[in-house]
């Protein structure tokens, strides 16, 4: 038997363990990068293969945690895809200011940069005091750092860069205070957040939403799980509510792609169809 | 016999590739599948770029797409880009690895558990040890791998990394991998 064969049966053993003791489902994750990141945290913890991280999952709450936190890390920025921020001001914001009350979910919001770059947009546009932005993620170690919206002052000159390119129009600094270095953003920003833990794979629809956000989610996810929780964005946006996607994720191998226009495809902007 | 080319380049790629990828004939059955190391820039020069040398649909695959033959795909920039068990894509933004996103070993490791025997790994110019290990484990799988003669390489350290990790089956000069690859499929015709 070839030892991939093995790998794939340990990989399978590991995700029953960890749905068993803790309840968090990672069947449905695309399987290259969860093998990936299940390697990598063998390696780190001096481990000899995979078969010897299921005890410690079992009986180690604190591994799990360090577990979890590696399946959480990616790279993000402030405005990432400057592009698909410009279309959001230049469009989307144009038909938000139709309502009188805005509601926006970021759904896997990891450590928050969009959220703020967000934040920071509809301030700009004058629509921040009648928005209440959900930021939600499964995981609360990147939730705690989203909601303390500090990041690495060495961050900022790329932030910065792509917040001009995003159609920026004040000054960038204004929205942070450096200190040695750290960066940390203005409480103004915060007031119309709430961060809140919630699971994709698992937890329902929780309020109506004008606008969902969810970036570089999907694409850890398979098929099926893709579905579930587009099926959960569908449920939860109001009659021609805005769905934005990461750019090179789409609806096209999805079940709910009858139910939405492409309102601006190459920045994954897309609107629930009007009901037939 | 093989169904997927995997390529890993990066500093002098552009000119790399640009001598390569016209060679390749329009009928081509192999699917090709290319990384190059590159700032995040957010577009597709590069696709774009290649497509206008190449009779092949050139595209940044999008996750979930099937892997089909006779495509050339290019790893968006800003991405890591995989092949999953059941010959799509996928897509991550896991951190850099060997400072690069894309990175080759990420390509070529996901590439050789889902391809096996029927893969062929090339390394080509660049700066950089990424790829070594991903050339590596396309070997363990019993994939075909090729390295571009570092005398011909505009820099000669990755090719030079690959070939110090495994011992690679071919090493090609420049001018001469179009011909390699267009002559494997040939080869593989008259067998048949």
């Amino acid at each position: 038997m070839h030892k991939i064969e093995t790998l794939e049966f340990e990989i399978n053993m590991l995700l029953e363990a960890i749905l068993f003791r803790y309840g968090y489902d990672f069947r449905h994750y695309a399987r290259a990068s969860l093998e990936r990141r299940v390697l990598n945290r063998v390696q780190l913890s001096g481990l000899n293969n995979i078969s010897e991280m299921i005890p410690l999952i079992l009986h180690d709450p604190n591994f799990f945690n360090i577990f979890l936190k590696d399946m959480s890390i990616t790279v993000t920025e402030m405005f990432r895809d400057p592009f698909v921020f410009k279309q959001i001001r230049d469009s989307v914001f144009t038909q938000l200011k139709t309502y009188s009350r805005v509601n926006i979910w970021h759904a896997g919001c990891a450590t928050g940069e969009e959220v703020y770059s967000m934040a920071i947009m509809l301030k700009e546009e004058g629509l921040l005091k009648r928005t209440q932005i959900y930021a939600t993620d499964f995981n609360n170690h990147s939730l705690e750092i989203a909601s303390k919206g500090i990041y690495p002052a060495a961050k900022m000159k790329q932030f910065t860069e792509n917040y001009l390119n995003s159609g920026g129009k004040e000054s960038f600094s204004d929205y942070y205070q450096a200190k040695y270095e750290c960066a940390k953003l203005a409480e103004s920003l915060k007031k119309h957040i709430t961060f809140a833990n919630h699971n994709l794979i698992k937890d329902q629809v929780f309020a109506q939403m004008h606008l969902v956000v969810c970036r570089n989610v999907l694409i850890y996810f398979d098929q099926d799980l893709q579905n579930r929780v587009l099926d959960l964005f569908k449920q939860s946006l109001i009659h021609r509510g805005f769905l934005i996607l990461g750019d090179k994720e789409s609806l096209d191998f999805s079940a709910v792609n009858d139910s939405f226009d492409k309102y601006r495809y190459q920045e994954r902007i897309y609107r629930r169809s009007a009901c037939v | 016999m093989y169904e997927v080319i995997v390529i890993g380049v990066s500093a002098g790629g552009l000119q790399a590739l640009t001598q390569i990828i016209p060679e390749i004939p329009k009928d081509y059955p192999l699917s090709i599948v290319i990384v190059q190391h590159r700032l995040n820039d957010y577009n597709d020069f590069l696709a774009q770029y290649l497509s206008n040398l190449s009779e092949l649909a050139v595209k940044e695959p999008q996750t979930l797409e099937p892997v089909l033959p006779s495509h050339i795909y290019v790893a968006p920039a800003g991405y890591h880009l995989l092949i999953e068990r059941n010959k799509k894509f996928s897509l991550n933004v896991d951190p850099p690895v060997c400072y690069s996103i894309p990175s080759i070993d990420v390509l070529f490791q996901s590439a050789a558990t889902c391809y096996r025997s029927k893969l062929i790994g090339i390394i080509l110019t660049g700066a950089n040890s990424d790829g070594s290990d991903g050339i590596k484990t396309i070997k363990e799988y019993g994939g075909l791998t090729v390295v571009q003669d570092p005398n011909t390489a505009e820099v000669d350290f990755m090719p030079k990394a690959a070939i110090n990790n495994t011992d690679i089956d071919h090493i090609i000069p420049l001018n001469q991998i179009g011909i390699f690859l267009k002559q494997l499929e040939l080869s593989r015709v008259k067998h048949e």
